[in-house]
């Protein structure tokens, strides 16, 4: 991000587009320990303060008629909480606190790194791996703690024909085993890819006779990214209350 | 511009991005088309889309994953 200089006698990118995703400190220089506050790291702690702010000073009052900030955080709290009715089950709701943090934070995060010159931590592989390797942990100890080996007749379709059963059985597993794989790269590499295409259009913007169709293109892509933004947390946490369903219901 | 096996690899990577296109494009046809002819049932049905646009995503970015490795980590 630093070494965005402006080239008007054009021709080739002056910055790398990959350049937004490098971690570094975030005060001063250094090597970076256990404990440094990286650029990522503040961007996250920021997430958690925005998240506080909204749900709990936010509806604090518990007026009547709703402030702004309160209701907002009514309609994350409905939306979420529809969610898990509709896709999960009534008797899922107990687990409604995990799936609204989940989507709190992802969601906001994702907001946040679309202030310029921000940094977005859900496009680091690392922070969404560790979200769906949390909930894929989750749900399979909790399939095994619920139905006990019962959790195994997920791999085992019984409407299908017999002999058929063994190599379903074993498509079952590994599509079973990619999962946390799939479900933080969808993610990362959305979140990731948006951020990237804004960064290339705004290369093109050094070149004069092709700057304004990179103005507009940057404005379209910035509007796409927040729809982006707000979709893709809301695929991880629906997909996490199908994950979710299998584990308390694993009957095919 | 210099280039190397990586970087046709790469672009390469990239048709997978074209594929996943099809897949999403089908999905939401399809949706839409069953959503007109029985718009009282579409509404409830939103849930389904969206995850049957996830999962044919998902593959699209496995291939821009690919592309990504072959461009930064080989």
């Amino acid at each position: 991000m630093a070494t965005e200089a402006t080239d008007a006698t054009g021709g080739g990118l002056v910055f790398h587009p990959m350049d937004q995703f490098i971690i570094k400190p975030m005060f001063g220089d250094g090597d970076i320990g256990l404990f440094t506050i990286t650029n990522s790291a503040f961007w996250m702690i920021l997430a958690i303060i925005v998240i506080v702010a909204l749900m709990v000073v936010g509806t604090r009052s518990r007026a009547i008629v709703p402030t702004r900030s309160q209701s907002v955080a009514e309609l994350a709290y409905g939306f979420v909480y529809k969610m898990i009715e509709d896709v999960t089950g009534k008797d899922a709701v107990v687990y409604f606190p995990y799936i609204m943090t989940l989507f709190m934070f992802i969601v906001t995060a994702n907001f946040l790194g679309l202030i310029p010159t921000s940094f977005t931590t859900t496009s680091h592989f690392a922070v969404t791996i560790i979200l769906a390797l949390v909930v894929f942990l989750t749900v399979t100890i909790l399939g095994f703690v619920k139905n006990g080996a019962g959790f195994l007749g997920l791999f085992w379709v019984s409407s299908a024909p017999l002999p058929l059963r063994p190599v379903l059985a074993i498509i079952e597993l590994i599509s079973y085993f990619v999962r946390p794989v799939s479900h933080s790269i969808r993610l990362a590499g959305n979140v990731m890819a948006g951020h990237a295409v804004i960064k290339v259009f705004a290369g093109f913007a050094a070149i004069w006779t092709i700057m304004p169709v990179s103005v507009l293109a940057i404005a379209a892509m910035y509007g796409l990214e927040i729809l982006v933004a707000f979709i893709q947390a809301y695929v991880f946490t629906i997909l996490t209350c199908v994950y979710l369903k299998d584990a308390l219901h694993p009957h095919h | 511009m210099e280039g190397s096996l990586a970087h046709i690899g790469a672009g390469l990577a990239a048709i997978g991005s074209g594929a996943a296109a099809i897949g999403v494009g089908n999905v939401a046809g399809n949706f839409l088309a069953g959503a007109l002819r029985n718009p009282s049932a579409a509404a409830g049905q939103t849930a389904t889309l969206f995850i049957g646009i996830a999962f044919a995503e998902a593959l699209g970015i496995f291939s821009f994953l690919v592309a990504l490795l072959l461009m930064f980590a080989v």
